[in-house]
């Protein structure tokens, strides 16, 4: 066995774990950047008469929330979802995913309401259409309907500041 | 105050184990007896602090002091006592505090045990160790001190990780951490060969009881771990290809390999730089393992607080180290000698194959577990390695190992024909083999099932080979009487035996559980029976309960076989009121040949519950196994040999050898 070989094994592995550093694991590329985002009606949520499609938000840029109540890190994103609110840059429209309507309108009255429009998914199909892993997830998405960005997990005030406000400019 | 006082005691700490780092080994190069003797007080003066940092941690936790940040992440006011003292475990800031002091226990072990050994080569020894101890003790006071304050303190903590508040994870961390630091030791004394350029018999003897010892607390930590994810994840597994069970997997492997070597390093001289290397690998699979875990570069369902800063330190003092140890070796390994001449049918050759298969294993697992990333790395794209390529690739080279585990203790050391050999076992292994064709057939199970028959046939021919071993020993020993053998330098021996007879059970348990196991998932009213195989589960009654920091659902379900009553479950879904997680508790009707387990699910409407139920035939073998061999561990390392003091002599070398059987 040639002695340096264990030497030159560490090296390549140290290499490797440090490129590994710099990725994340919990980027998943989503197939729908840059692509129109799938459309979609949905009852509203807070009105039982009113629905949301895809058509109502053409227009401006919005970001839209994949939230639920049983989701323990939506409870961790929602004081930064009130804070993107207040700021008032964007607006925001949530999808409620497999939720219970009560529960949902509870926890909006409990912790306040930061959207524009929430379209209530109650089967999860039109989630599935997006391609949701879970929740919370975050779609950035434009003027014309195109998928923009995606966000796994909750936003943080570094990631909204960071990444999805320049992101916003350029729109 | 008693966060300062923590932080201030770790200071110190780190203070010691620089000293302990440079000045024994300064000590060595100049004969300097009085730096040398140093290594013992720093030893003991790092326990001491580490041992009031865990008490202050400890009187924060208990105090409900949210002012840190540490307690406040991982404690809170309804916590129950018991699980505040776990909590000082059950962060990343605090396991870190845990390990070192851990560490810091087994350079005090080494201080005292080793009065027996010259002292150059302890001082060569605890320096390595303090070195390993200033790596640690610099991470976490720079990266992870839990000794944090917070600027606005909150009126409650986040509440300890519900995933973790259960009793196997009270001692499954400390136990694993207690394997994972003590392959140091092995460590330490192979780079105090490496450093000193002696490579004797003496050297193997020394530190293989140090590594037997890692070894079982590493085996009883990881079964500990798959004990609880069996219980408490509620999907009926009890291992998952995870990164982070990999992570305690590969050290494992590696050690285990390393006690195999020992063995011949000691007895016979043999594959001395080969069973450095090997020393080496444990204790950088368990630094490579810690990086893993707590950088973030891969995906994991024990999510730790990820932070890419600590993964640089890691990385780097990861690279520094072991970097430094294998040019150590590259530099030293021409001085090793190959040792004496072996024949090709002989037990070196035996368990240099097994050493092959273990490095083989490890390293399977180990591209198993790097593979995405490595991946990524190469914008190859995102890929996953699961399951399936892992058992497969397992299922192709245990087999082989195992039957020459069956083998190992019936050749003799240097020299044996195969045509002997071949005649001692060739009724065991057609018996096997018969059994193994006879189990794989329908007959004795419901359908073909040529695994069933592979396990069973292994299972079949290391007992009865093992059996073999122990006749043959005890009739070569039969004026001494069993007691006298079995306190006498046998004791190793008989430890091997067991801790085989441990392997082959845990083959059982995993080839029975593996094919057999059944379940169902049911949707269930209260007064509805539903049945799995001979069992029938009645679900009497669902009820609310409140916990001291937890509201819950529970179940009762009364379990039957053949119309007989033999047990109650009660299986809960918990909600924690803090993280508002919902939390399976798995309720297990346990026994020795199977389990039946229920887990509740979720509510769906009209009274009805999603439930799952489990028949999980052979399951505990697998954590007896585990147990059996802990115990072999045990056996081994009490042995009279490792029990006597100093015999360095180049006679009482031989009289081991000649002692071997």
């Amino acid at each position: 066995m040639n002695r340096f070989l264990p030497l030159v094994i560490l090296l390549v592995l140290a290499l490797f774990l440090g490129l590994g550093l710099r990725k994340d694991p919990s980027i998943v590329p989503s197939p729908l950047i840059n692509q129109p985002a799938p459309s979609f009606e949905l009852p509203e949520l807070r009105d039982v008469n009113k629905t949301v499609t895809k058509e109502t938000s053409l227009g401006t840029p919005y970001l839209l929330n994949v939230w639920a109540t049983w989701c323990a890190n939506c409870r961790v994103e929602h004081p930064v979802l009130m804070q993107i609110a207040n700021d008032g840059r964007i607006p925001i429209v949530g999808l409620n995913y497999k939720d219970d309507r009560p529960a949902a309108l509870q926890w909006l009255t409990d912790y306040g309401d930061p959207y524009r429009d929430i379209a209530y998914d109650e089967s999860g199909r039109v989630s599935i259409d997006f391609g949701v892993y879970g929740a919370p997830e975050t779609f950035l998405i434009d003027s014309e309907g195109n998928v923009r960005h995606k966000v796994i997990g909750p936003i943080s005030v570094e990631l909204w500041q960071e990444t999805l406000l320049p992101m916003l400019a350029e729109l | 105050m008693s966060a300062e006082l923590g932080q201030f005691a770790v200071i110190l700490a780190l203070v010691l184990a620089l000293v302990q780092a440079t000045l024994p080994l300064i000590g060595t190069f100049n004969g300097n007896t009085r730096f040398m003797r140093v290594a013992h007080s720093t030893a003991w003066g790092q326990f001491i602090f580490l041992s009031l940092a865990i008490a202050c941690l400890a009187h924060a936790m208990l105090s409900n002091d949210f002012s840190v940040r540490y307690v406040a992440n991982t404690s809170s006011i309804a916590l129950p006592e018991i699980y505040k003292i776990t909590a000082i475990w059950g962060g990343h800031e605090g396991a870190l505090l845990l390990w070192t002091f851990i560490f810091s226990i087994w350079c005090v072990a080494v201080s005292t045990f080793s009065k027996s050994i010259p002292l150059d080569m302890t001082a060569r020894v605890l320096a390595v160790m303090g070195m390993v101890a200033v790596g640690f003790l610099l991470f976490m006071l720079l990266t992870s001190s839990p000794f944090e304050r917070l600027a606005i303190v909150p009126a409650d903590g986040n509440d300890l990780n519900p995933l973790l508040q259960d009793p196997g994870m009270i001692i499954h961390p400390p136990m694993l951490y207690v394997g994972y630091s003590g392959f140091s030791v092995a460590f330490a004394f192979a780079i105090a060969a490496l450093l000193s350029g002696r490579f004797d018999a003496a050297w193997a003897r020394w530190s293989r009881p140090w590594t037997t010892v890692a070894w079982i607390f590493l085996t009883l930590g990881i079964s500990l771990g798959s004990w609880w994810a069996y219980h408490e994840l509620g999907w009926g597994g009890w291992w998952f290809w995870d990164p982070v069970e990999n992570a305690s997997f590969m050290p494992w492997l590696a050690g285990t390999a390393l006690i195999h070597s020992l063995a011949v390093a000691e007895k016979r001289g043999s594959f001395k730089s080969w069973t450095i290397l090997l020393a080496i690998s444990a204790f950088s699979l368990s630094l490579l393992g810690t990086f893993l875990v707590r950088s973030g570069v891969l995906t994991s369902v024990h999510a730790f607080a990820n932070d890419p800063a600590r993964g640089l330190f890691i990385l780097v003092f990861l690279s520094l180290f072991i970097g430094g140890s294998l040019a150590l070796f590259a530099w030293r390994a021409p001085g090793i000698n190959r040792g004496s001449h072996f024949e090709l049918a002989s037990k070196e050759t035996a368990l240099l194959l097994n050493n092959l298969f273990l490095a083989a294993l490890t390293a399977i697992v180990l591209f198993g577990t790097l593979a995405p990333l490595i991946y990524d790395a190469l914008n190859l794209g995102k890929i996953s390695v699961g399951f399936p390529w892992f058992n497969l690739m397992f299922v192709f080279i245990t087999p082989l190992m195992f039957v020459l585990m069956g083998l190992g203790p019936l050749i003799q050391w240097k020299k044996q024909t195969g045509a002997e050999l071949f005649s001692r076992v060739k009724w065991l292994a057609l018996g096997s083999i018969l059994l193994a064709v006879a189990c794989a057939t329908p007959l004795f199970t419901p359908a073909w099932s040529w695994l069933t028959g592979l396990g069973t046939g292994l299972v079949a021919w290391i007992t009865s080979t093992s059996i073999k071993a122990l006749i043959e020993h005890t009739s070569k020993r039969k004026t001494l009487g069993f007691w006298q053998d079995f306190s006498g330098r046998s004791r190793s021996f008989y430890g091997m035996l067991v801790a085989h007879l441990g392997m082959a059970m845990l083959i059982l348990g995993v080839t029975y559980v593996s094919i057999y196991d059944m379940e169902k998932d049911v949707s269930i009213r209260p007064g509805e029976t539903y049945s799995l195989n001979d069992y029938s589960f009645r679900f009497d009654d669902i009820r609310e309960l409140t916990g001291p920091n937890y509201t819950s659902y529970m179940a009762e379900f009364e379990l039957y076989k053949n119309n007989k009553l033999i047990g109650n479950l009660s299986p809960e879904k918990r909600v924690y009121n803090i993280q508002t997680m919902p939390m399976t508790e798995a309720s297990v009707n346990t026994g020795l040949m199977r389990d039946v387990y229920v887990s509740l699910g979720e509510p769906l409407g009209d009274g009805a519950w999603a439930v799952r139920l489990y028949y999980k035939p052979m399951v505990r073998w697998i954590w007896l196994g585990s147990i059996f061999m802990a115990l072999g561990g045990l056996l081994s390392v009490t042995d009279r040999r490792y029990r006597q003091k100093a015999r360095h002599t180049s006679t009482s070398n031989e009289a081991v050898i000649s002692q071997a059987s």
